[in-house]
């Protein structure tokens, strides 16, 4: 028997989802599948899109790859667009050939709505809906200054942001008289609006726009209902969507009126030949336009091609979004327009910009909708009460209301085994359990066995914790640890430092280590109670905790208890290089120097032969002296007044200073001193990573402020303080934190907010990771910092005074004791040097051979 | 090393350094001059044995730093991390944990009185 011919025109989402599914059903050895895509890129993540702005590519938004394709045997015939299907003679027609099938799927999608304004047509007026319409406009933005979206609905503001990550100066034009009607109401549009503006974007509703044409100052210039004008480089349009139909239209398939192929529970169109999934098909009157009930109907419509029994009953349209930054979630009916009776809860913070709202049948037993601008923190538990028909607690508003110890949430086992945890792929609380119980041991195999949180991401939360909570259920327990020698995360072991006082790493390990159980001989006698002796630790686990340890008591490095915990470079205070030799970096702090101990560093890096380099940070680097040579090199550069630079630890390295106002006719304040008093503060100063700091006299910001992990820029009124910025491997912009603070203001806030990154990173964590992981962001922590929320201030301002008081220069107090100086020996037995450092000379000066 | 050398020096146990000169939980360099070579002398006190000796020469970068590594253990077996780019060696025999074909060579040590031993 010859295999059934089977055609799918689209290869979008959802088309995808259909071969994923009939691949899994076995259906592609029943039928010689053939799929059309008209555009050039084979199925991508279309939800993700506006990652291609930030740093994806088509690669890595790619759901699928040729191979896969072509291992099961389906052919892919992308940049072919379907033009005619002929019912008669069961085929379809491209520009190439005509193509006979069996059965056949339309997953065309939709298109952007373009309103039709007089100039509509013009050059630089785009859509955004695929991956060359935002190549479009990112060749259209090269040369663009401003740029406007018409339309303020979901997708409307995600072009918004787009354009505004394109440095264009940007403006959303709305025809109704709020943003993003379809999901919020007047209350939480005006919110969405406040924010959206205070993003720098501009916000204009209840504008019709009557025609384009060309512009004085840019190149297009809108002219609206009231004569009004705005001129922009480049617009937009995202006014909606619209089924692609038309091949159905001409075929005479059913259509709805208002457009969309009729459907019905198993997704066959009006010819029991052919069906229709996604975006272009209508059910029950209703298209829908996210991806999970795309999802459902590719599997219902796998199911009806080969005979199962899956059927479609509709979906949900309930969407959480990040817009611009701002956090929006509708849930069910957000209006409270469906049902007759429906009563409201509403609470709305002006201050804090936040507005949620519950629609609850009239008993106030059930939650029949909800709506959440400013903050979705409650939309997981809002949407599980409102999915599984969970009965409300009986005062609801507590579910909005803030209250000191946060709304009360759904635990996970609260959830009821059919509770839908991701609706993309239609996964649930009872599908985890059976993956679980079947033997996965972790998020990842579930995910990759459910393919839970692999579409939108929406449920990524959720899924996590109904996962550990249901391992930790069996019993499995959810590893956290730092290393095999404890089972604890940095953060833990930090409070158990400071809450038992333990100031040595074996005593730690004695008493809070996994016991290595794997018979490390100990002569001396066994603890009681322990069966057998702990483990040595390791490079992870003992820098990690000799950096506790110097944060919490800062005691020196190099005292005997310590120094076999730090790394080589923490060891011998100098930086290890490749052929073994050591650098050294003494402190200039804020790059200020004087000519006198400017001459001093030449003339130790001509004495010993060292390479000298002016580095990155402001700073001298001296290259190439060898372990036995250090204590001689630190002797006369601390006779000279100089300092260790800690340019080996992981801990305050320098902080990067302008000119200012004493020199710099723009200059405000004076950059330089604060620099080198911030430096003297903090310098010697312990963290999970290394720590940049740098202030600039004025917002022209010449020391790069905003690149540290704390950045300071005057103003007139004092100084703007940032946080968490980061260079390196992953560059990312410092957050304003605080403004217009004075010297006092200033110095307490950054003890503070040091501090509380100390106690709470990860091991090797740069502040700006440990910021992006932070739950609740830059809210919470300003919260914390600012407003003293955990009540932890004087707290963390006491520790750093402490540390700063107990500063003492390492190299000063090495040199000062003769046990700590026989450490910098290349041989215990030896006088001469290593004879394997081999130099040769470069550019006038010595280098490793 | 050539023929001649190895023909002059018989394996015995000589005396390399002192106790004293030895870092707890850590290590020191010493010059083996019957060898011709350095060694990473690391000193775990309490454990049994409580000295090791291996190449100080760490075949990954090409530089002499095995001694200057932090010292732990894996699974119980004790290892020292290189300093440079930190893969583990084990200390009993001196295979690199990440890559098994590579080793360090090692020598039997142990501490009489006050003199650490070596047999080379
Ligand atoms: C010497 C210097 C380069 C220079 O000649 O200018 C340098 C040299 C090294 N950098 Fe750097 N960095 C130097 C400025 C920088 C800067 C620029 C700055 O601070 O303004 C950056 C980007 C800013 C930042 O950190 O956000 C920088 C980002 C890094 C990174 C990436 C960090 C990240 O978060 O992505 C590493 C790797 C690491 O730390 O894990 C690194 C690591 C290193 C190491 C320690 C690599 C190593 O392990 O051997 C180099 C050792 C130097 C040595 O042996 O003395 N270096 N490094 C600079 C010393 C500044 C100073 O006076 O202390
Ligand atoms: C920027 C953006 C953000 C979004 N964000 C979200 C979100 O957060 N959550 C969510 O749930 N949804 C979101 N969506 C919607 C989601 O992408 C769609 O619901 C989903 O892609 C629909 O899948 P589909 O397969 O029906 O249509 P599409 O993905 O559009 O695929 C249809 C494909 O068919 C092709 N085609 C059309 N006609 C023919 C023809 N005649 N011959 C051959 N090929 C043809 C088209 O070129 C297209 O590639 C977003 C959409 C966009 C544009
Ligand atoms: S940041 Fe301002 S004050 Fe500092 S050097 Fe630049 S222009 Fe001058
Ligand atoms: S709900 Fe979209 S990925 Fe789970």
């Amino acid at each position: 028997m010859s295999k059934q011919q089977l055609v799918i025109i689209g290869n979008g989402m959802v088309g995808h989802h259909l071969i994923e599914q009939l691949v899994a059903l076995g259906a592609h050895r029943q039928y010689a599948i053939t799929v059309f895509g008209e555009e050039r890129h084979l199925a991508y993540d279309r939800v993700h899109l506006s990652e291609y702005f930030s740093g994806r590519d088509a690669d890595s938004l790619a759901l699928s790859n040729a191979d896969y394709y072509a291992e099961h045997g389906i052919e892919l015939r992308l940049h072919e667009a379907v033009t005619v299907i002929d019912r008669n003679a069961a085929e379809v027609v491209t520009d190439h050939n005509r193509y006979p099938y069996d059965r056949l799927v339309l997953a065309t999608g939709s298109y952007p709505f373009v309103p039709p304004i007089p100039g509509n047509e013009r050059e630089k007026c785009l859509v955004y809906r695929t991956l060359d319409d935002l190549d479009a406009i990112r060749d259209a933005a090269a040369d663009a200054n401003t740029g406007v979206v018409v339309g303020g609905g979901l997708l409307g503001l995600e072009a918004a942001n787009a354009l505004r990550g394109l440095d264009l100066d940007t403006a959303v034009v709305e025809f109704a008289p709020r943003l993003m009607p379809m999901q919020v109401d007047v209350e939480g549009g005006a919110l969405l609006r406040e924010k959206i503006e205070a993003l720098g974007v501009q916000v204009l509703t209840g504008r019709a726009t009557q025609r384009i044409e060309d512009g004085e100052t840019s190149f297009h210039r809108m002219v609206f209902q009231d004569d009004k004008v705005l001129e922009t480089d480049l617009i937009v349009f995202s006014a909606g969507i619209r089924p692609r139909d038309q091949l159905a239209r001409d075929c005479a398939l059913e259509i709805g009126e208002r457009g969309g192929i009729v459907i019905d529970d198993h997704c066959l169109t009006s010819d029991p030949a052919i069906l229709a999934v996604g975006e272009v098909a209508l059910w029950q009157e209703s298209i829908f336009g996210l991806v999970a009930p795309g999802y459902q109907m590719a599997k219902a419509a796998a199911a009806t091609l080969t005979e199962g029994d899956v059927t479609f009953s509709g979906a949900d349209m309930s969407t959480k979004l990040k817009l611009l930054g701002v956090d929006v979630g509708a849930i069910g009916d957000a209006h409270g327009e469906r049902t007759p009776g429906a009563r409201t809860f509403r609470y709305l913070d002006e201050i804090k910009q936040e507005y949620r709202k519950l629609v609850v049948s009239s008993d106030a037993k059930k939650l029949l909708g909800a709506m959440l601008v400013g903050d979705n923190a409650s939309y997981d538990t809002l949407m599980q009460y409102y999915a599984n028909g969970l009965e409300l607690p009986e005062d609801p508003a507590s579910l909005i209301l803030p209250s000191s110890d946060g709304a009360p949430t759904l635990g996970p086992d609260a959830l009821p085994e059919t509770a839908t945890i991701c609706s993309c792929h239609n996964v649930t609380k009872g599908d985890i359990c059976t993956t679980l119980d079947a033997g996965a041991l972790d998020l990842a195999s579930v995910k990759g066995e459910t393919k839970a949180s692999t579409g939108c991401g929406g449920c990524a939360a959720l899924l996590k914790s109904v996962v550990d909570h249901e391992l930790e259920a069996r019993g499995v327990e959810v590893d956290q640890s730092l290393c095999e020698h404890f089972a604890h995360t940095r953060q833990e072991l930090y409070s158990i430092v400071r809450v038992e006082g333990i100031k040595t790493f074996s005593e730690l390990i004695e008493k809070h280590g996994t016991s290595s159980g794997h018979g490390l001989d100990s002569s001396s006698a066994p603890k009681l109670g322990s069966s057998s002796a702990p483990g040595l630790g390791c490079d992870i686990c003992k820098p990690a905790v000799a950096s506790i340890l110097a944060a919490c008591f800062n005691e020196p490095i190099t005292d005997a208890a310590h120094v076999p915990l730090q790394d080589t470079n923490d060891t011998f205070m100098a930086n290890m290089q490749k052929n073994g030799t050591y650098s050294v970096v003494p402190r200039i702090p804020g790059g200020e120097v004087t000519p006198e101990k400017l001459i001093v560093l030449g003339e130790v890096g001509k004495k010993y032969g060292l390479y000298t380099k002016i580095t990155g940070g402001q700073r001298v680097d001296l290259f190439g002296a060898q372990l036995h040579q250090l204590p001689d090199i630190w002797g006369e550069l601390i006779e000279a007044g100089f300092e260790t630079g800690h340019a080996y630890g992981k801990a305050t390295r320098t902080v990067k200073s302008c000119v200012g106002s004493t020199w710099c006719r723009y200059g405000v304040q004076d950059s330089v001193g604060m620099a080198i008093y911030l430096e003297e503060r903090y310098k010697g100063l312990r963290s999970p990573h290394k720590l940049k700091f740098a202030v600039s006299g004025c917002t022209r910001e010449c020391a790069e402020a905003q690149s540290k992990d704390v950045g300071v820029i005057a103003t007139e009124n004092g100084w703007n303080l940032y946080v968490c910025g980061n260079g390196g491997m992953r560059p990312r912009h410092g957050e304003l934190f605080a403004t217009d603070l004075d010297d006092t203001q200033l110095i307490r806030t950054i003890d503070r907010f040091l501090m509380f990154y100390i106690r709470t990173a990860d091991r090797l964590q740069r502040t700006s990771v440990w910021r992006e992981n932070l739950e609740g962001g830059l809210d919470y922590l300003k919260n914390v910092v600012l407003d003293d929320s955990l009540g932890l201030g004087d707290e963390l301002e006491a520790q750093m005074q402490h540390v700063i008081d107990t500063y003492e220069c390492e190299w000063a107090n090495t040199l000062s004791d003769p046990e700590k100086l026989k450490r910098f020996r290349t041989f215990v037995n030896d006088d001469s040097p290593d004879p394997d450092i081999i130099v040769t000379e470069e550019r006038g000066q010595l280098r490793p051979a | 090393m050539n023929t001649a050398t190895a023909l002059k020096s018989e394996v015995t146990w000589q005396t390399l350094c002192s106790r004293a000169d030895l870092v707890a939980s850590s290590g020191v360099a010493a010059w083996l001059a019957s060898a011709d070579t350095q060694v990473a002398l690391l000193y775990l006190p309490g454990q049994t044995p409580e000295v090791y000796a291996v190449d100080n020469h760490d075949p990954f970068s090409n530089a002499n730093v095995i001694a200057r590594g932090i010292v732990g253990d894996i699974k119980g077996e004790p290892v020292i991390a290189s300093p440079i780019y930190k893969q583990h060696f084990r200390l009993a025999d001196g295979v690199c944990v990440e890559d098994e074909n590579v080793r360090l060579r090692t020598w039997e040590v142990k501490i009489e009185g006050d003199d650490v031993m070596i047999r080379a």
